[in-house]
């Protein structure tokens, strides 16, 4: 039964997302039915990180019982369709259930008075099986497959409030990007089956070289990932859709973007491993990106009034933290002295951010959404004296800001920490950059504070209560994680993060599962 | 000389459509123009997928009453499997893509690329 955990993650999101539609006649059935099918799933994925950690890698080949099984004249390379499970992967998975989960719960009251809900919450399902395919596969054609349904699931669901044209402007950028990319990956896997004829991730980096195919479909690739994760030369579409989307699939969506960063580090550790253990000007690009897309994200992010797009810009912004992290692991990876030193503490800061982000964005978007929800406005300047009427969402909301401008008993605080001291080895400038980003993300996050919660009350809102229980249930779990991330992140750290981080590094033992060389 | 082009001859043409279809997606403003523009980016992908898998003079893998000279010198029928799989999801995208346009054009009376822009800042 624990063998087939892998196949068995995407087979029950699927099997939701296809059995939801069926309940169309009443939603609440269909909310349910969802929320019930995400609570599966996270248990499955728990399951999962415990076992990869015993076996480190966890291979499941579709049609055969073992990987090892070769052609019958006895040619040895994988020609099976492949899923291969390390820690980085669990991790992931393990994000993307979780927040598929909360975002069922909140989205049980919060879009209730739309209509074509049960396509939402299949969406919504099939949304989470694109991520979990990204992450857990060892193939690179399923990678691109994957990616597809995902950004296909994500951006119909940007366009989900079809009265509104905004949501269909965004989710038509969206989906833009995310074929442009998606048609790019395809092509440089095209170019590697040319060269190599095999599709298989692991295999394929034991062949990877120099040339310059080699090099052409790296640049490809890791412009089309950095495109999607919404890296700042390419960052447009973030804020549109994070704004359009309901609040309730905010979190999903987030994992769906951070999936790309996985893919992007999959590209640049595992399958392009050789290559960037010799050029360092991989991670040097990754850093810069990293600290040109904070920089330019938080001061977008200043301006402005509405404030899911106060938050989504600061979600490009700490995309950069990401980068950054994971470029100085990457720029030292030639120079093992240097890895010990401080580039590996630098890639688990980079993978902690990733998680400790996806829980406070997603708690900070829910309360904007719960705003949304009582005044059915966005815009800052309309709003007042919220924090009498709204108790627990000002809890959350104070929390999810601490946690994003990095103070202390927070979770951002513990994984910031980590990139400052870090990146401050490689080069001070970038540690500059890194801090002076965080001191902006505070300013911004204490005028959100100022002008929606506190100052005098608005009369318009003299009636509005505290959000129904189910959005509030959802974003005090997410709250309590934040707390608990930062009060005890060394657990975190030993058992989720680094055991992530040595699998991105541990080229070799990525490369020989099964025996086949 | 002349062999040389005529057997590089698809690849040219890939280069040249995803030229085509960069600029599509660039410079024109009419949405509807846009969504051409990405299929035919996706036409080029995947003819440069169709080109990799042809073999001259290699037979299609099926082994029900192959001739005796197809043993050992059929093709890997992946990079056929590979277009299949990726024209379904182009279908889906462009189905999507237009949904959206028409969505755009009832909302907004326009399909120009620079009016509809609501969202900015």
């Amino acid at each position: 039964m624990i063998e087939h955990l892998p196949a068995l993650m995407i087979a029950v999101p699927l099997f939701g997302a296809f059995t939801t539609p069926l309940l169309k006649k009443n939603y609440k059935a269909a909310a349910v039915w969802a929320t019930l099918i995400t609570a599966v799933t996270l248990g499955m994925s728990l399951l999962l990180v415990r076992e990869v950690l015993i076996r480190e890698i966890m291979v499941y080949v579709f049609g055969a019982d073992k990987p090892t099984l070769v052609l019958p004249s006895g040619y040895r390379v994988p020609i099976r369709i492949i899923f291969e499970v390390d820690a980085m992967g669990a991790l992931m998975a393990l994000s993307a259930t979780l927040m598929s989960f909360i975002g069922a719960l909140y989205s049980y009251s919060h879009v209730r008075n739309e209509t074509g809900l049960e396509k939402y919450y299949a969406l919504l399902l099939l949304l989470e099986v694109g991520i979990l395919g990204m992450v857990l596969t060892g193939d690179l054609f399923n990678l691109f497959v994957f990616l597809e349904i995902a950004g296909i699931a994500g951006s119909a669901l940007v366009g989900f409030r079809n009265y509104r044209g905004e949501a269909s402007e965004a989710g038509i950028k969206y989906l833009i990007v995310s074929s442009v990319a998606s048609l790019m990956v395809l092509f440089s896997i095209g170019l590697l089956y040319g060269e190599y004829g095999n599709l298989n991730i692991a295999y394929l980096s034991t062949q990877i070289g120099f040339n310059t195919v080699d090099i052409i479909a790296l640049g490809i690739l890791f412009t089309s990932f950095a495109m999607k994760c919404g890296s700042v030369p390419t960052h447009h579409w973030v804020p549109d859709a994070y704004t359009e989307v309901p609040s309730g699939i905010n979190p999903t969506l987030l994992v769906a973007t951070y999936a790309s960063l996985y893919a992007l580090f999959r590209v640049s550790f595992s399958l392009f491993g050789k290559v960037s253990s010799e050029m360092s000007s991989v991670g040097w690009i990754m850093c810069v990106l990293g600290v040109l897309t904070m920089f330019i994200g938080v001061t977008m992010a200043l301006v402005q009034k509405d404030v899911k797009r106060l938050m989504s810009y600061h979600a490009i912004s700490q995309t950069g933290y990401m980068l950054l992290g994971v470029g100085v692991g990457l720029a030292v990876l030639n120079d093992p002295a240097k890895l010990a030193a401080f580039g590996r503490d630098a890639m688990a800061g980079g993978i902690f951010h990733i998680i400790n982000h996806i829980i406070y964005k997603s708690l900070l978007l829910m309360t904007a959404g719960a705003l949304f929800y009582v005044t059915g406005t966005r815009n800052l300047n309309e709003m007042g004296g919220l924090a009498r009427k709204m108790p627990y969402t000002t809890i959350a909301f104070i929390v999810g800001a601490a946690a994003i401008s990095g103070i202390p008993p927070f979770n951002g605080f513990a994984s910031k920490f980590l990139i400052y001291e870090t990146s401050y080895q490689l080069s001070p400038i970038f540690a500059i950059f890194a801090m002076v980003t965080s001191v902006l993300t505070l300013a911004s996050f204490v005028k959100v504070f100022a002008s929606a919660f506190l100052g005098p009350p608005v009369e318009k809102y003299e009636e509005v209560k505290e959000v129904p229980r189910s959005m509030v249930v959802a974003m005090l779990i997410l709250a309590a994680l934040c707390l608990l991330f930062g009060l005890f992140p060394n657990v975190v750290l030993d058992k989720l993060v680094y055991p992530a981080v040595d699998a991105l590094l541990k080229l070799g033992s990525y490369q020989t599962w099964g025996g086949i060389p | 000389m002349n062999n040389v082009i005529l057997v590089n001859l698809p690849f040219i043409v890939v280069a040249l459509l995803l030229a085509v279809g960069f600029y599509t997606i660039g410079f024109k403003r009419n949405l509807i123009k846009v969504v051409i523009g990405i299929e035919i980016l996706e036409g080029a992908v995947n003819l440069f997928l169709i080109t990799l898998g042809y073999v001259k003079g290699a037979y299609a893998p099926i082994y029900t009453m192959a001739p005796k000279e197809a043993v050992n010198n059929m093709v890997l029928p992946t990079p056929q499997a590979l277009t299949l799989t990726s024209i379904v999801i182009g279908v889906a995208v462009s189905a999507l893509m237009l949904a959206f346009a028409v969505n755009i054009y009832e909302h907004y009376g326009t399909l120009d690329v620079t009016k509809v822009r609501r969202l900015k800042g």
